[in-house]
């Protein structure tokens, strides 16, 4: 069910250069059943900044959630403010996310992410691991000072970090690193920018494949048609990104 | 006696408040939040005669208090809105307004004549703002002689009354609010958006891919009192007001200006709950301001 809840703020740092972990607790947290949705999150109580701000879920259990942001624009960076007045106005879980099924237990999945689509692949990856599925992380990010998580994902499986100017891990962008790993993937989840997450399905072609879209949204809820993409896989013509997204199988959305 | 009932032309509303169209698609995604025979009606999604895809993305941008959007009115055509989407609405206890475009006369006409016939519609809704294909793309809601001209064709052929949606980008609105009327409409929802531009100052190229945008959001409202301020002293049909309504007091004011019901779209996506919550809120305030039925409010500021 989706909840419009005042999630109570039970922390907030910057976990790297203008880059925001956000915890709120609520009842909402108990409605999440998959990794890859997302909340809809109102940037502060007044008109403005009007609209609220899709982020995604990075992760979830025992009443709390977890949310991982970028403050760079007005919103977000009214949002990195809130911890001060101890609670978010949030609507979710919106959308369908990533299926941890599609990958066999005892089989490796690779996840790939890129700067601000990294966090779902957290949580992904922490399902993925109790599932027995064995997670490899392939993670990409601007330099140095906007990585986060290096951590948290080594721990749950082998760990790639790539930076566009080699300030940390390998030089270049994710899909050097993927050529270069030769393990055998069942399956592949992908979040990050567009022109990325295109390299990653090219580069993946012939395994089965999950990437997770950002649009510009109004509504978040499937009534405005403001995140329309392409697809040839209907009779539509299109698909929403924020109600029958973000996560869509590979090669359904024209890339 | 219900304090909130309004009645119009086709119209017994409950209570004076409803989503505005292209805010609500066709009523699925909010009946997932809250019960849509709550709401005094629905305005529902532009029906064109065939489906429409729309606009490239991005199509919308957030400006102070308020976005725009370009969305190209997509919608599913109207063979699948008679069929399917109108349908299921039936399930709810709401009069449906259809909102009608075209890109001629003739598209209106077919739309019209059709979708006035289902059960649950008991308004069309013109959407004037769109171009004209026929008249060099001019578009239908700033001339007056062709807003005239196509109220009247489909009044000919709808079987319930018209309200013509009027468009805010003319030099005088009331010049095209009393040519619908002559044209003989039964009634007038204003306004619709207000074309604007938004750029990207990295790139120095607009922001939404359209180019320009409506402009809608508390934004526009003051706009939009004195539209309907201007329109309803000038007419004798009734007026649906719209333009950033997001609390209770902005119900009160566009009334008092003179609309006889109100339809809140852009804040629909700021409080998901925003309808439902304006009509709990609205005995109350009434109380305050010693207002016993809703319908004293209409126009009282022209008296
Ligand atoms: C499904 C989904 C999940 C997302 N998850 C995350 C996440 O976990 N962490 C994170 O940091 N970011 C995430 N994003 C991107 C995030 O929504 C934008 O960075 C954010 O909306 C920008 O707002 P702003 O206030 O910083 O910028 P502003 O420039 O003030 O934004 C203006 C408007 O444009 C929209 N907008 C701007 N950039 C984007 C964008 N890239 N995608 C969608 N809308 C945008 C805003 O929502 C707002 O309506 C996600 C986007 C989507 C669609
Ligand atoms: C995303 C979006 C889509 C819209 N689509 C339509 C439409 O299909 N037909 C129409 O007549 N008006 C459409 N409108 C205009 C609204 O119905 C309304 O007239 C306008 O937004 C002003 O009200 P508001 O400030 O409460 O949003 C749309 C507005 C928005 C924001
Ligand atoms: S944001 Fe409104 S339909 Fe997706």
């Amino acid at each position: 069910m989706i909840r419009n809840e005042h999630m109570k703020v039970a922390g907030q740092r910057e976990i790297a250069r203008n880059i925001y972990e956000l915890v709120l607790e609520g009842e909402l947290a108990d409605e999440i059943k998959e990794p890859g949705k997302f909340v809809h999150v109102r940037a502060g109580e007044t008109l403005d900044p009007l609209l609220r701000r899709p982020i995604s879920i990075a992760d979830y259990g025992n009443g709390r959630i977890t949310l991982i942001y970028r403050a760079e624009g007005y919103g977000t960076r009214v949002i990195s403010e809130k911890g001060l007045h101890g609670q978010a106005d949030v609507l979710g879980p919106l959308g369908n996310g990533f299926p941890v099924e599609a990958a066999a237990p005892g089989t490796k999945a690779l996840l790939v992410g890129g700067g601000i689509g990294v966090p779902p692949l957290y949580g992904l990856s922490r399902r993925l691991k109790e599932a027995g599925v064995e997670p490899v992380h392939v993670l990409g990010f601007q330099s140095e000072d906007v990585v986060f998580y290096e951590e948290e994902f080594i721990r749950l499986g082998e760990t790639h970090i790539a930076t566009v100017d080699g300030s940390r891990g390998a030089k270049g962008f994710v899909t050097d690193v993927m050529a270069s790993l030769g393990h055998e993937f069942s399956v592949y989840y992908s979040c990050g920018p567009l022109p990325m997450l295109k390299a990653v399905a090219e580069g993946m072609a012939g395994t089965e494949g999950y990437l997770s879209f950002e649009e510009r949204m109004g509504c978040g809820i499937g009534a405005c048609f403001a995140c329309v993409c392409r697809t040839d896989s209907n009779d539509r013509g299109y698909v929403k990104v924020c109600s029958d997204g973000p996560v869509f199988k590979a090669g359904v959305v024209t890339l | 006696m219900n304090r909130l009932q309004v009645e119009l032309p086709g119209l017994t509303l409950k209570n004076p408040i409803m989503p505005a169209s292209g805010c609500f698609g066709f009523g699925k995604e909010y009946a997932q939040l809250y019960d849509l025979s709550k709401l005094g009606a629905i305005m529902v999604k532009a029906t064109t005669l065939e489906p429409r895809f729309g606009n490239p993305t991005p199509r919308v941008a957030e400006t102070p208090a308020g976005m725009l959007n370009a969305i190209g009115l997509q919608n599913p055509g109207l063979e699948k809105v008679v069929t399917e989407e109108l349908p299921w609405l039936e399930q709810y206890d709401v009069p449906i307004i259809a909102n009608v475009a075209g890109s001629e006369t003739e598209d209106y006409v077919a739309v019209a004549e059709r979708i006035s016939k289902a059960p649950n519609v008991r308004a069309l809704e013109l959407n004037i703002s769109c171009p004209n294909v026929r008249c060099g793309g001019i578009t239908f809601g700033t001339d007056p002689k062709i807003a005239g001209e196509l109220t009247r064709a489909v009044k000919a052929v709808s079987s319930v009354p018209v309200y013509v949606k009027l468009s805010p980008n003319v030099t005088d609105v009331t010049e095209i609010a009393r040519a619908v009327e002559a044209g003989g409409a039964d009634g007038l929802t204003l306004i619709n958006t207000l074309v604007g531009m938004r750029f990207d100052p990295r790139t120095g190229r607009p922001v939404i891919a359209n180019g320009t945008g409506g402009l809608s959001g508390p934004a526009v409202k003051p706009v939009a009192l004195r539209m309907v301020y201007e329109v309803s002293r000038s007419v004798s049909i009734p007026v649906i007001g719209m333009g950033g309504i997001s609390d209770v007091d902005d119900v009160i004011n566009f009334m008092s200006a003179g609309a006889s019901a109100v339809a809140v779209g852009t804040a629909n996506f700021v409080d998901h709950f925003v309808c439902p919550n304006l009509i709990d809120a609205l005995p109350d305030r009434m109380d305050e301001l010693g207002i016993r039925n809703i319908t004293e409010l209409i126009g009282r500021s022209h008296r």
